[in-house]
């Protein structure tokens, strides 16, 4: 920063967004654009060098996002974005690594990577949306489908458990575990830029509609009408214990900051454990050593 | 193309004692791989024990992950975080890489994978031999795609074919294979590390234009597009999709030419370049067994034999398995009486010899399900029964 | 060429043995050597073996077929191996481990108690060095300088004394044996003059 600018550099929207790519694909009123908007603002607000963040999603209509970013991007396959993000991640270790998901992609097909990274304590950022459903393919059934909702591939009703994201992640290892709706835009931009600030794996998922299909097939309305539903049966509960914010449908859903903490992340420990057993043979390593 | 040294503190120079794993190991280290993401698998995981254990006093990471298919992703992420990167497998975590190999052939993304080949479908044989994996590794992901495949014959080769594999892949921005197997993984023989200094290296094709003219997937000259990395500053993107020169999603036919064209074309023209055979008395020869890896080690005791016998043995070993050496093949299917084809498999490169071929001489293919490698007899029968 | 067969059981040290002799005879005696071992389900049991074969030229085939030497260290892998030894091979066995068959066509039998040398030597684990000086020295396969070259790395630093002395209580041992060898024909021969 220059010495000469007192005030404060934030970044502008047109910095943050691939303005060459508007308009993008989601349907009007999804409630991914608003989440985008959150993490924009996070970031604007922020004063974080965006030459140092790399935003990674799979695949699906939340995994577009890193399309959009103007940041160092990469849209990989279905359910993979956690562990190219872990390659990015300890091959640089001073980029900020944040990993925008579907609930589908981040616990379905990729729910191994998920959890081994929070296991590991792997230094980057997972923002999920959760809208219930495998949007991009047509609103099939998820691993986060509440028990009676109607999926496209569960045409009588969804009968199997569900998923419950935040416990999931906490019991995993996650040092930052947050729930909001898209509505709570204020809240989820400060949910990430907390985490943005923090070192370690954190999970922020934003419960989302999907207006075309998850909401139009259990009558639930457009989507406005959705995510004012959403916020109205939402209820704060900061710290609450994880194990209690099960999801029912259209039951009351429990959101806030559930877990902050700190613990030494996977570069740390490595670096710390080899550091002790091996001494003077070891190179420690992405601590500006290269 | 720029080519520095290796960098000394990878590169265990001196003559060792190693088998194969240990030497792809070793090689990977020469070539400067500074980052290693594996899932233990018979009959390769001494190669990611080696790095494990090596890689903390060289400078890098070693990271074992929950399957080969975060394996072969991490890999990606780290090549674009600017790290050489590599992994070993065998058959099972070979096919739950595939959809990932297709991503990075798609990002044109560099790295290496060493495939230890063992006997298959399946479970197979974990702990025996098997070079079934021949096609796989050039069609085994979805869409069309060229990749370069190397097959080492010893744990020398191992380590020369691991930082010759890390090269080409630099050069063509493509994944590269050490296809090897399970005998000469585990077999250990001489291997000898030069210092440092006589190591060639062939460095990434580093953009340094202006930030803001740097189009990802804009083809150079040579038909390469020039890398970055992440955090460097660029704001780039990548993608899965079929893309434009941005590296932005098009999903239209015409861009599909394009971009599928380019991911194949890149190879197909650059073949001559990068094929690598081994020929020996070529010119006379009314028979040419054409073999790669340990089976032509075998080969060589039948072959000798079958000159004893006064039959005129040429043979090609293929030190680059993909390309395939279409022309020349072809070329010689005019002169010779037949090719044999042997190999630890059921029939796979037998089929592209066949092909090459193009009906002009016949092919005759000495099969061996896995397990182990061929007796010579049964190639030495081969031969004789194709020179009547 | 000569093929060697190492076998005894799992923890006697029998893969290190191949190491050894063939990092020796590669990389300090200037012949080839390829050392493979049983792995899998087939090295899980109690039955253990590497293998090498040695020759002046690349060793084409890597795996041994019918072996000139073979060396065992227990009764089951004498069992085992035994059969596929050549007609005119030489056995080598650890005596007080290995009750033998009466001999087969021509081979030639050396024993050595290369256990109970070991556990005099303080330490029962180098019974494989013992073994593999005493196989340098009645085979001639290879030398005792290139084997002695070829430890470091191959057993422990603070062990490494410990298994020279092995090495040479084995050698020695089977020098006296082929002097005594040597001393029985001798009159023999004489007789005939
Ligand atoms: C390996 C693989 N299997 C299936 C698909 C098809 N597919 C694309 S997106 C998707 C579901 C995405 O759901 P989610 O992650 O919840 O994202 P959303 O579209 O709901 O935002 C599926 C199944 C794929 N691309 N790759
Ligand atoms: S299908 Fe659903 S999730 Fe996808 S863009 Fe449309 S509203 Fe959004
Ligand atoms: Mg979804």
């Amino acid at each position: 920063m220059k010495k000469d600018n007192p005030t404060k550099k934030q970044n502008p929207i047109t910095d943050l967004l691939r303005m060459d790519r508007i308009p993008h694909i989601w349907c009007p009123g999804c409630g991914i654009g608003t989440v985008l908007t959150s993490f924009a603002e996070a970031l604007r607000k922020s004063e974080i060098d965006l030459d140092k963040v790399a935003v990674l999603s799979g695949i699906g209509c939340t995994g577009r996002v890193a399309g959009y970013v103007k940041m160092d991007s990469i849209h990989t396959t279905h359910g993979r974005a956690v562990p190219v993000a872990t390659g990015v991640k300890l091959a640089n270790p001073e980029m900020k690594v944040v990993v925008f998901s579907g609930d589908g992609d981040i616990s379905g097909i990729g729910g191994n990577h998920f959890i081994h990274a929070a296991r590991r304590n792997m230094d980057i950022m997972i923002i999920c949306v959760n809208n219930f459903n495998y949007a991009m393919t047509g609103g099939q059934v998820a691993a986060t489908t509440p028990k009676g909702a109607n999926a496209s591939t569960a045409p009588y009703g969804n009968f199997e458990y569900s998923f419950n994201l935040p416990y999931l992640a906490e019991a995993s290892g996650a040092t930052y575990v947050a729930r909001w709706t898209a509505l709570h835009l204020r809240r989820v931009t400060k949910s990430i830029q907390e985490a943005l600030g923090k070192r370690g794996f954190s999970f922020i998922e934003v419960i989302t509609p999907c207006v075309t299909l998850y909401a139009r097939r259990n009558r639930l309305g457009d989507g406005l009408n959705l995510l004012k539903y959403y916020h109205e049966k939402s209820e704060i509960q900061h710290g609450a214990d994880t194990r209690t914010v099960d999801i029912s449908y259209q039951g009351k859903l429990i959101v806030g900051k559930f877990v902050d903490i700190d613990k030494p992340t996977f570069l740390d420990c490595m670096n710390e454990h080899l550091g002790k057993v091996l001494g003077d043979k070891y190179q420690p390593y992405g601590v500006n050593n290269d | 193309m720029k080519k520095v040294k290796a960098d000394p503190k990878g590169v265990l120079s001196g003559s060792h004692y190693l088998d194969g794993d240990y030497a792809i190991a070793e090689g990977g280290l020469a070539a400067g791989c500074r980052f290693f993401a594996g899932y233990p698998i018979t009959p390769s995981t001494e190669t990611a024990e080696r790095f494990s254990e090596r890689i903390p006093s060289v400078g890098g990471v070693f990271i074992q992950m929950e399957d080969e298919l975060a394996s072969i992703a991490a890999l990606i992420g780290a090549v674009w975080g600017g790290k050489k990167s590599m992994t070993v497998t065998s058959g099972p975590g070979f096919s739950l890489m595939m959809e990932n190999i297709g991503l990075a052939c798609m990002m044109e993304t560099p790295l290496v994978i060493a495939n230890v080949q063992r006997g298959g479908p399946s479970t197979g044989l974990p702990t025996l031999t098997g070079q079934q994996d021949m096609m796989q590794v050039r069609w085994g992901s979805h869409g069309d795609y060229k990749i370069i495949a190397l097959s080492p014959d010893s744990p020398q080769e191992c380590f020369d074919l691991t930082i010759e594999a890390f090269n080409l892949s630099e050069i063509y921005r493509v994944p590269t294979f050490v296809m090897t197997d399970e005998c000469v993984g585990h077999m250990h023989e001489k291997v000898v590390i030069p210092p440092a200094e006589e190591i060639e290296l062939v460095e990434r094709k580093w953009y340094t234009g202006p930030k803001d003219q740097y189009l990802p997937y804009k083809n150079d000259k040579d038909m390469i597009p020039f890398m970055i990395k992440i955090g460097d500053g660029y704001r780039f993107h990548t993608t899965g999709l079929t893309h434009d020169e941005r590296g932005y999603p098009v999903i239209n036919a015409e861009c599909q030419d394009v971009c599928v064209r380019h991911l194949n074309d890149k190879i197909t023209m650059n073949a001559d370049k990068i094929i690598r055979l081994e020929e020996d008395e070529i010119d006379n020869a009314e028979i040419i067994v054409i073999s790669y890896g340990i089976t032509s080690r075998v080969t060589t005791r039948a072959v000798r034999q079958a000159r004893k016998a006064g039959i005129k043995v040429g043979t090609i070993r293929l030190i680059t398995v993909w390309p395939f050496p279409e022309k020349r093949i072809n070329e010689l299917a005019k002169k010779v009486k037949a090719f044999v084809v042997p190999e630890i498999n059921y029939g796979q490169m037998v089929l592209e010899v066949e092909r090459c071929a193009a009906g002009q001489t016949p092919t005759v293919h000495v099969p061996h399900c896995g397990g182990w490698v061929h007796d010579p007899d049964d190639i030495l029968k081969a031969i004789k029964e194709a020179a009547k | 060429m000569t093929e060697i067969r190492f076998s005894g059981f799992g923890g006697q040290g029998i893969i290190r043995c191949g190491l050894i002799t063939g990092k020796a005879l590669s990389l300090y005696d200037n012949k080839h050597a390829t050392m493979t071992q049983s792995f899998g389900p087939e090295a899980r049991g109690s039955a253990c073996s590497s293998q090498l074969v040695v020759s002046d030229d690349r060793v084409l085939y890597p795996y041994i077929s019918i072996p000139e030497i073979l060396i065992s260290m227990s009764q089951e892998a004498y069992e085992i191996y035994e059969p596929e030894l050549s007609e005119d091979g030489i056995l080598i066995i650890d005596k007080d481990l290995v009750k033998m068959n009466p001999a087969r066509g021509k081979i030639k039998t050396y024993s050595v108690p290369s256990t109970r040398f070991a556990e005099e030597l303080g330490n029962r684990i180098t019974a494989n060095l013992v073994m593999l000086g005493f196989f340098s020295s009645v085979t001639s396969v290879v030398s005792a300088d290139a084997m002695k070259k070829a430890l470091p790395g191959l057993v422990p630093g603070r062990f490494l004394d410990l298994n020279i002395k092995a090495f040479d209580k084995g050698y020695d041992y089977g020098k006296e044996i082929l002097a005594k060898e040597k001393k029985s024909k001798t009159p023999t021969q004489k007789g005939k003059k």
